[in-house]
């Protein structure tokens, strides 16, 4: 699973662009909880608005693992930026493939050179998990559809200038494209997250806002959500493997430098031992998402589960090694002065979005049942 | 290829998801419950990499996917005009 030339390539402009424009501001920006001035303006120079998308459009076409790599490198810099670019893709990724061609020809240019910031509006306050249960509503009207209802836990909310909203017409779960501009839409910003705070989190209100349907009545849950989550998954399990390989660098600096007992905190075995488990979490996590990377570029249907998998593994990964990397730093690790204690609030909402933990649990177990009585005589 | 070898190729790959049930070809697998979204993703990937399609937004009609049978129909529509 070694680096083609051209990935490396990529990696080392990706790593570039993130020392220079995102690791200096990311704690400024988690402690003032706001997305630093200009940034989503040098994503977009750097021509990384558009990774998922087709050169017909502007779009980049990264293949699977330079995409991953990507998101790794935005993870070690800002967990907070990758998010917001996380959830701009999967609205990018689902007009791509769902969208009419008016509606490709209306977005995605824009989008790929970062115009329009997309934002992934799923979440309600008694739908979280539970997808099914949304009760934001859509009717037909004269001109397209009017949808109300509420959003919540909405990243790049404050930000976007569209949404990808999810609602029932009649029965149907559906989803629509929704302005930022429209009229009776309504934003509120969420503060005080535990992380991810710089993500620009927002609620949304919709009170008979004009929507654009995206795919069919019927299939917003199942393909339009589920192509967009799939991607989205995949970028939060490359995303924590660059936590836990932020963690794991700063730690691998403090205990060289960190004297205790007579001897620097690298000769203390019980350090070893957590930076031993620390390499190998990480690896393991990087190994797993690279598989998924692999199969989805092969458009393989295997992706769509190992993309499950690397996501629930890496999420779970990147808060064991946050919060190791914070028990060796000791008291400093628990303060604003070094990174991991972003890292390690940041890790924790890793293993809740995109699918939470128990959810990724649920659906892997499924799969590995079914799997079992296949093969059972 | 044949519509009976489309056929079995469906039936195979909703046979490895669905072991315990002896799925008939018009039964609907959506009221049978066994559908989640990764599932969905995975049969549209399927449909794609097994027969050289594209599943579009003009296809995205539930109805298409909902049986062996209709899955068929959706592939030979697709497909129809391709020399073998």
């Amino acid at each position: 699973m070694d680096l083609t030339s051209e990935q490396k390539t990529a990696r080392s402009g990706f790593r570039a662009f993130v020392a220079e424009h995102v690791s200096p501001v990311a704690d400024r920006a988690d402690r003032e909880q706001i997305l630093p001035e200009g940034m989503i303006g040098r994503l977009s120079e750097a021509g990384l608005m558009g990774a998922v998308l087709s050169a017909e459009v502007g779009g980049r076409a990264f293949d699977a693992v330079t995409h991953g790599l990507l998101h790794e490198e935005l993870g070690r810099g800002c967990s907070s930026l990758r998010s917001i670019l996380t959830v701009h893709e999967m609205v990018a990724l689902a007009i791509s493939r769902w969208g009419s061609a008016e509606q490709r020809e209306a977005y995605l240019a824009r989008m790929s050179r970062g115009e329009v910031l997309g934002a992934f509006a799923l979440s309600e306050p008694e739908a979280g998990s539970d997808a099914r249960s949304i009760r934001a509503t859509a009717v037909e009207s004269d001109d397209g559809y009017r949808l109300t209802g509420r959003k919540q836990w909405i990243t790049a909310g404050r930000i976007a200038d569209l949404f990808l909203v999810f609602a029932r017409v009649g029965e149907k779960p559906s989803a629509f494209l929704v302005e930022g501009d429209a009229p009776g839409l309504s934003i509120e910003p969420i503060s005080n997250m535990l992380g991810l705070r710089a993500a620009m989190l927002a609620r949304i209100d919709l009170d008979d806002c004009a929507a654009d349907l995206l795919g069919a009545p019927g299939a917003g849950l199942s393909h339009v959500a589920g192509t967009a989550l799939d991607l989205g998954r995949y970028t939060v399990a490359c995303g924590c493997v660059g936590i836990g390989q932020a963690c794991l660098d700063a730690c691998l600096s403090y205990v060289t430098e960190r004297e205790q007992f007579g001897r620097r905190l690298r000769e203390h075995q019980l350090i070893q031992e957590m930076v031993a488990e620390m390499i190998v979490q990480v690896d393991a996590a990087r190994l797993m998402c690279r598989r998924a990377a692999s199969r989805r570029d092969a458009a393989d249907p295997r992706s769509i589960m190992d993309t499950s998998v690397s996501k629930y593994f890496a999420s779970r990964m990147a808060l064991r090694v946050a919060s190791d990397a914070v028990q060796i730093h000791g008291a400093r690790g628990c303060s604003a002065a070094y990174p991991v204690a972003r890292h390690f609030r940041d890790a924790k909402i890793m293993e809740i979005i995109e699918g939470s933990s128990q959810i990724q649990q649920l659906l892997i177990a499924h799969q590995g049942i079914a799997a079992h009585r296949r093969s059972a005589p | 290829m044949t519509q009976s070898a489309a056929r079995e190729r469906i039936r195979a790959f909703l046979s490895r998801s669905f072991p315990d049930h002896d799925l008939r070809d018009d039964e609907d697998i959506f009221a049978l419950g066994f559908v989640n979204s990764l599932f969905a993703m995975q049969l549209v990937l399927f449909v794609e990499k097994e027969f050289a399609v594209t599943v579009d937004s003009q296809d995205l009609d539930l109805d298409n996917f909902r049986s062996v049978d209709a899955l068929v129909s959706m592939v030979e529509s697709k497909t129809a005009g391709r020399k073998s």
